[in-house]
Parts: C-alpha cells; sequence; structure tokens
C-alpha cells in the first residue's frame, strides 16, 4: 500500500518564547495509505484540530514534517495553495462559509479556484451534488433558502467539487438529527468507496466512527497515544476511559460478558456484529426457537 | 388541573391560504406536564418540538387550542411576563444567549429586567452560579468559557429569574461529550434536588432515557409518549420514524424476534448485561 | 487579532476599579482635553506623570498597557515623523527635502506624548471598568437627553451588546477565513481590485451570521423578561464616595498646574 500522508516528528507550540508557551501538538509522526478512512478522536483540546489544520498547510508546523506524496508541503511555500486543493479539509458547522447567489456558484468556488472549467466543472459540481444528495433543482437556489441538512451537504460538497486526494471532515455530522446524521455517514462512505480516495474524519461519536473507520488515530493532549485498526482501538476500553473517550454502548455490553466468561469476540463494533456473535450461543443452549 | 397544559394546539408559521395555511409545524398536541417532572422530547428536525418549546412561555402563540400555565392562558397578553417568570427557556446555541461580557452580568440580566433589588439579585445570582458549579468563573468573559460551560451559565440566567419549569430547545447540541455530560447532569441535579420541573427537548436519546416520561414527536404530531422503558421498546416504531433507540434495546429487541425470552428491553448497559448474562445461564 | 489587549476588561479591586464609573468617564474626557491644552514641556510632564500616577493606581501589568500601545505604535511613529520634518523655522539638520527644526523636534516630542497619555488612559479606562458598568454609566450620565426622546436606553443596550459580541465576531471572522483559504480562496496576493473581491467571500457569511446571531440574542433577551429600560434595576449600583470627589479634586490640581505652567514657562509649539 502506498503512502498518501507522512507526518514526521510533527509539533506546534503556541506562543512559542513567550511565557505562555502551549505545545498542541507534540512529535507526531505516523503513516496514511492511499484510500484509508482514518478516524480521529480526542478530547476537547486534545490537539486534533490543531493537527488538522497542519495536514493542509492553514498553519505550519513549528517543527517537523507534513508529507503529502512523499513530498513536504512546505518545501515552496509559495504553493501552499495547491496543497489546499490536494487535501480537502472540511471545517465544523461548515455551512457558515456558504457566501454565492446559488448553490452551484458556491459548489464551484474552490474547484474554480483549483483552476477546473468548463466541462470538468460542471462534472465536477454534478459529482460532487450527487455524492451529497443534493438534488439538481436546489443547485439553482440560493444557499440561504436551503433547509440546515441541506447547507451543510452543500458545503460538503464545496469541497468535495475540488476532487481532493484526501478529505478531512471536522465534525461533519454535530447538531444534525438522527436520521440527517445516518445520512451523511453513509454519503461519507459511499464518497469513500467510489473514488477510493482518503478521508480522514473527526468524531466525537463513537457510535459513527465505530460503523466506519478502518484504523483510529486517538490524541490525547497534544500526543499521538494510539493508532491502531478500529477493533484494537475499541477493545481497550479502559485505556479509552483514562483519555477521557469512552467505547459505543455495544462496545462496553460485549466486553461485560466477555469479562462474565462468555465466549464472545473483543472489540464488537455494530449492534448486528453482536447479535451475529451472540445467535449461535443462545442456539447452543437452546434458547432460541 | 396540571401545571403545564397543552390543549390540542395548532400552529402555522406560513401565510394562510384558503382559510388553512400549508403546513403546521405543531398540530394538534396535546400534552400535560406535572410539577417536579423531568419530562424529554424527541424528535426530528422540523418535527414541531421546537416551536413547542417556544410556546409554553408566550414566544408564540397557538393559532387554535390553547397553553394554560399555573392557570394561566398564554394568549392573554397581560400573562406574558407572569408566565415568563415561571418558565424559563435555554436555546440550543450558548454563545448567542449570553449578554454580557462578565459571567456574573449576565446571569443578572434576568432578575434586572424584572426590577428586583440590587442585594437580591446579588443573593440570586450567586445562588444560580453555585447550582450550575459555575460560581468560581463569576468574573470571566463568557466568549472564554468552553460550550458547555457558557450553556451552564445560560442555565444560571434563567434559574435567577426563579422560575418553576425550565424548557431547553436541545441545549446540548453543539456541545463536546463533556459538555453534554455537564449540562445533562446539572438539570438532573436541579429536578432531584431542588424539584426543578424540567422540560428537555433533544434528539440525544441516551438523554431521553434520563427522563422520568419520553414524549416523541413526529410531523407536528405527538407519535408516542410513555417512560423510557415504555418508548424505546417499541424499537420498531422508532426505526421505522428512523430514530435512534440505545444500541442495547437494539440488541436485546432483535434476540427477541428470534425467540429470546426476556421480560423487559434493557436501556442501559448494565441492565442489558444482566439481562443477557441471566439469559444465557 | 485576538489577543488584542485593547478594550479588554481585567476584573480586580484597585482604587481605580472602585471609582464610580461616571466618574471615570467625566475624568478621561476632562484629561484628553487637558492633555491637548499642554503648550509647555513643564506642562507636559505634569499630564504625563498624572498619567503614570493612574497607571500605577489601577494595579494592572504594565505589560498589557504595552501590549494596548503595540496596537498603534505605527501611528505614533508616522505622526511624530511627519511632524519632526515639518516644523517651522530654522532648521538644525537638512538633507534633500528633509529638515529638522526645533520646533518640528518639539512638536514630535508633543503628539507622541499626547497620543501616547491617551490609549494609555483609554486602556486604562476599559481595563478597570466592565462593559456593563461603563454603558450603565454613560447611559445615566446622558439621562437628561431623556427630555429630548433621546432613546438613552436602547443607545447604552446596543453599546453593551456590541462589546460582549465583538470578540465572539473576531473569532468567527478568523474561522470563516481559514474555511475559505482551504477552499483555495488567495487573500495574501493580486492588486487592489482583487483583493478587495477576495473580501467578498469572508464578508457575506459574517453578515449572515451577524444578523442570525443578532435574531437569536433578541430571543433569547425576551425569554429573560426584558421589555426595555423602564423599571429595570442594576445588580451592581454606582454611587459617587468620598475617592470620587478625590478623584476629582487631583483632576482639578492637575488642570490648576497645567494652567499655571502653560502661563509661567514659554510655549514650546
Amino acid at each position: 500500500m502506498s503512502c498518501v500522508l507522512e507526518l514526521k516528528n510533527l509539533s506546534y507550540v503556541y506562543g512559542k518564547g513567550t511565557p505562555f508557551e502551549k505545545r498542541a501538538v507534540n512529535r507526531v509522526s505516523l503513516q496514511i495509505h492511499r484510500g484509508e478512512l482514518i478516524g480521529v478522536i480526542g478530547h476537547t483540546g486534545s490537539g486534533k484540530s490543531t493537527m488538522m489544520q497542519m495536514l493542509n498547510g492553514l498553519m505550519r508546523p513549528t517543527e517537523g514534517q507534513v508529507l503529502l506524496d512523499g513530498k513536504d508541503i512546505w518545501a515552496e511555500p509559495k504553493k501552499i495553495r495547491e496543497v489546499r486543493f490536494k487535501v480537502g479539509m472540511v471545517f465544523q458547522y461548515p455551512e457558515y462559509q456558504l457566501f454565492e447567489e446559488t448553490v452551484r456558484k458556491d459548489i464551484a468556488f474552490g474547484a474554480k479556484n483549483r483552476g477546473l472549467e468548463g466541462a470538468a466543472l460542471e462534472q465536477a459540481i454534478r459529482d460532487a451534488a450527487d455524492f451529497t444528495g443534493l438534488k439538481p433543482e436546489l443547485l439553482e437556489k440560493s444557499p440561504f433558502e436551503l433547509s440546515g441538512g441541506e447547507k451543510r451537504r452543500a458545503a460538503i460538497a464545496g469541497v468535495i467539487a475540488m476532487n481532493p486526494e484526501v478529505l478531512v471532515l471536522d465534525e461533519p455530522t454535530a447538531g444534525l438529527d438522527p436520521m440527517g446524521r445516518e445520512v451523511l455517514l453513509s454519503q461519507i462512505t459511499r464518497y469513500h468507496q467510489e473514488r477510493q480516495n482518503t478521508v480522514l474524519l473527526v468524531t466525537h461519536s463513537m457510535e459513527d466512527i465505530a460503523r466506519v473507520a478502518d484504523r483510529i488515530i486517538v490524541m490525547h493532549k497534544g500526543n499521538l497515544v494510539l493508532f491502531e485498526p478500529t477493533r484494537t482501538v475499541f477493545s481497550q476500553g479502559d485505556r479509552l476511559k483514562q483519555w477521557g473517550l469512552s467505547v459505543p454502548q455495544i462496545t462496553a455490553i460485549m466486553q461485560d460478558l466477555r469479562r462474565r466468561g462468555l465466549d464472545v469476540p473483543d472489540g464488537v463494533l455494530t449492534v448486528d456484529e453482536a447479535f451475529r456473535a451472540l445467535l449461535p450461543l443462545l442456539k447452543k443452549e437452546g434458547k432460541l426457537w | 388541573m396540571s401545571f403545564i397544559s397543552i390543549q390540542d394546539v395548532r400552529f402555522s408559521y406560513d401565510e394562510i391560504e384558503e382559510g388553512k395555511p400549508v403546513r403546521y409545524a405543531v398540530d394538534g398536541v396535546s400534552l400535560d406536564v406535572e410539577r417536579g417532572e423531568f419530562v424529554a422530547v424527541i424528535g426530528h428536525n422540523g418535527c414541531g418540538k421546537s416551536t413547542l418549546a417556544k410556546q409554553l412561555n408566550a414566544m408564540l402563540l397557538p393559532d387554535s387550542g390553547k397553553v394554560i400555565i399555573d392557570g394561566d392562558d398564554t394568549s392573554v397578553e397581560e400573562n406574558t411576563y407572569t408566565i415568563r417568570e415561571k418558565i424559563g427557556l435555554v436555546l440550543q446555541n450558548p454563545d448567542n444567549q449570553l449578554v454580557a461580557s462578565i459571567v456574573e452580568e449576565d446571569v443578572a440580566f434576568g432578575p434586572e429586567n424584572l426590577g428586583v433589588e440590587p442585594a437580591e439579585i446579588r443573593r440570586r445570582v450567586d445562588e444560580a452560579l453555585k447550582a450550575v458549579d459555575m460560581y468560581e468563573y463569576r468574573e470571566h468573559a463568557p466568549h472564554k468559557l468552553s460550550g458547555g460551560q457558557k450553556q451552564r451559565v445560560a442555565i444560571a440566567g434563567i434559574l435567577a429569574i426563579q422560575p418553576q419549569c425550565i424548557v431547553l430547545d436541545e441545549p446540548t447540541a453543539m456541545l463536546d461529550p463533556s459538555g453534554r455530560q455537564e449540562v445533562v447532569s446539572t438539570l438532573l441535579k436541579l429536578n432531584r434536588e431542588q424539584k426543578m420541573t424540567v422540560v428537555l427537548i433533544t434528539h440525544f436519546m441516551d438523554e431521553a432515557v434520563l427522563a422520568d416520561r419520553v414524549v416523541v414527536m413526529d410531523s407536528g404530531k405527538i407519535l408516542t409518549q410513555g417512560t423510557p422503558e415504555e418508548v424505546f421498546s417499541q424499537v420498531e416504531l422508532l426505526k421505522k420514524h428512523r430514530l435512534d433507540v440505545p444500541q442495547s434495546a437494539e440488541l436485546a429487541y432483535k434476540l427477541r424476534g428470534c425467540g429470546l425470552k426476556i421480560n423487559h428491553i434493557p436501556l442501559t448497559r448494565e441492565d442489558c448485561v444482566a439481562l443477557l448474562g441471566e439469559a444465557m445461564r | 487579532m485576538r489577543d488584542v489587549a485593547f478594550g479588554q476588561y481585567f476584573p480586580g479591586k484597585s482604587l481605580i476599579h472602585r471609582l464610580d464609573p461616571r466618574a471615570k468617564i467625566i475624568l478621561f474626557i476632562a484629561h484628553i482635553v487637558i492633555l491637548f491644552c499642554t503648550f509647555s514641556y513643564p506642562a507636559l510632564a505634569v499630564t504625563a506623570v498624572f498619567t503614570a500616577l493612574f497607571l500605577i493606581l489601577s494595579g494592572i501589568s504594565p505589560k498589557f498597557y504595552f501590549k494596548s500601545l503595540k496596537v498603534i505604535i505605527f501611528i505614533v511613529l508616522f505622526t511624530s515623523l511627519l511632524n519632526l520634518f515639518y516644523g517651522s523655522g530654522e532648521p538644525i539638520w537638512q538633507w534633500w527635502i528633509f529638515k529638522i527644526t526645533l520646533n518640528g523636534i518639539n512638536r514630535a516630542v508633543f503628539v507622541t506624548t499626547r497620543i501616547i497619555c491617551l490609549i494609555l488612559a483609554s486602556s486604562c479606562l476599559t481595563f478597570t471598568t466592565s462593559p456593563t458598568e461603563l454603558t450603565d454609566a454613560i447611559e445615566r450620565l446622558m439621562k437628561p437627553l431623556r427630555v429630548i426622546h433621546f432613546p438613552v436606553h436602547e443607545i447604552a443596550m446596543m453599546m453593551s451588546l456590541a462589546l460582549r459580541f465583538v470578540p465572539t465576531l473576531l473569532e468567527e471572522t478568523d474561522k470563516i477565513m481559514q474555511a475559505q483559504k482551504a477552499r483555495g480562496a488567495d487573500m495574501e496576493s493580486g492588486n487592489l481590485v482583487k483583493r478587495v473581491k477576495a473580501l467578498v467571500p469572508i464578508l457575506i457569511p459574517l453578515f449572515v451570521s451577524a444578523f442570525r446571531r443578532a435574531y437569536d440574542v433578541a430571543t433569547a433577551m425576551e425569554c429573560r423578561c426584558y421589555r426595555g429600560g423602564a423599571g429595570r434595576t442594576r445588580m451592581k449600583q454606582i454611587h459617587m464616595a468620598r475617592r470620587d470627589a478625590a478623584a476629582f479634586v487631583v483632576m482639578a490640581l492637575v488642570i490648576g498646574g497645567v494652567i499655571v505652567c502653560n502661563i509661567l514657562f514659554k510655549a514650546a509649539i
């Protein structure tokens, strides 16, 4: 597997050299492979947001490097804009960045900045709208006429339309209701599967991340404390708790059952998985029809 | 009569066309809330739950039907401020509810509006800030607080008015898990220790599970209501309306569907483990 | 942008903190007037010493005062240079079109000192007075204007809300800028027209958000029984005390001192 993003000894220090010096990110090194869906979790203030903003050059690391396709993104500071197209970043509550007259123009903003035009631009807009489930008739409306959920999707489409190689989403489901959350999450996984792109998903929802992530980055006080496959991460409930994080309820239930001596696997992530694990056991005991 | 009595309320934001609006945001809701109750209202965005919240403190008035608060009709203009003193409303965005540049001055805003004596305001402000555990932040600037802290200051601002009931419109939607935890435990404490009536509008079912009663709304109507056990054991109904249920309930429901004999649907991790452990024996 | 010290409030219990905010505002205005009525070096020294005196009494770390000066350092430098080179009289030093005269030096010194004292005084006012106190005081001072139906309370309330939301909106501007940069918005290059155009993606979302906030704030205020200024009380009562009288006496002495200095000594500008 080829490595798309590599962080080498990456640090960010706020107010360097002043008495208020604060290390937001502390010597993080890691490799992300092309096509992975990575979950990023950590308590508020763990440094995950700062780290994400260094990935696309919005913040310049005070130490260390970010390598994109093997090249240091700050090798030529004048070309940092190029990096922002390659690593697309969707901020929290992205609907607050909409500004154009129509949804179409707003989605096109980033793609145009990247230099797309004509048919290629049109295609990019249409694909982005399709991935985020925006109906074509909405494209001609003003973004301010859309509902809350639609605005969110239009804003995400604006980043997807830039055709980034890596898509970073910071809390894309924050503030949405259960249905909106589920729909958006499935749209993101579909995008990931069809494009085979790398996606980084920062979230507080353990249930969401358990369902979709291949591997999980766990940040704590600026340090990378864990970077393992999802199942491995969630089978360490006690350690996660120390870092102010939790595991999905279903994972905890199965862990408790395991402690009670039941023969169920470790790190169960979804209700379906738990159901499939329990079914044969219950059948064996003759508890089911 | 109940403390809050909502009687067949209809309300629409739309223009009225041919005598009837196109869509009712709240469409024939009747609901009673008793003193000291903790009621959670859940439902999708646009199901009418926020509109209902604003009906409770006379921010909005019903097109038809009545809202009676402690015997007073909200649609009678003279009652407006008595009702707002009795029913405090906390909104979603913590930033936009804090009006002063210092925490304690913000909390004082409500009683100041009511013309309360300065010494009494000071007493109420201190008491309210202690109740939400923000007393040591009384001289801080609101914009430097975390989301959970801001929301607790907003709650203190309502408490200083000394209401009999707090209505909260998705107070945790914009908070991180620890902020949500802070707000929810503050509400539980107020309800348990001060017998405060709480109406919590939320779409997090793990918060709704903590209430005495859960009301589920859909398209402006009440879909179902009851104790959390009663509501969340209707897994099929909730799933059909694409609402969340606790994972424990979903698992137990699925296993029951395959013939596992269990006497109730568990809502918490502990309950679920005990139940399944029992069943496996 | 966010660590601008100017306009911030630091809670405390110093003598200056405890002065009646109305007294502080009157003293502040008097101080500015007198600053610009200094024409001789001794008079300037009196005002500078007076400024230093209340800065020390405010009990706020000099660090923050320096920070507030840092913001305007360029304005100070620019105006003092301008004055330095555009004085009248015999040149002491000359090169091409630049000439420095004694008058120019004097003017530069006066202007610089005055601006610095002005900034320090206003910093001291905002550092030691909470925005609520400040607007409350303005409301009380302007009370007589109500006779001519001037909306005193409303203006004071608007000011206090504005002060409350300045940091929030600054933070928001920052976030929007980052988000648009992430979409490839180019704000660092191009000619003037291009740069002004580049502001559109920032200003529109900012306005939209400000309106949304305004609507929310209005709702929240109504929920908290707000119905205008009538019948409102205040938690923090402001009343003139002996220390305020003392402050006025000191101010009077300073004014007297400046006038005497101006008469006794030769004007420098």
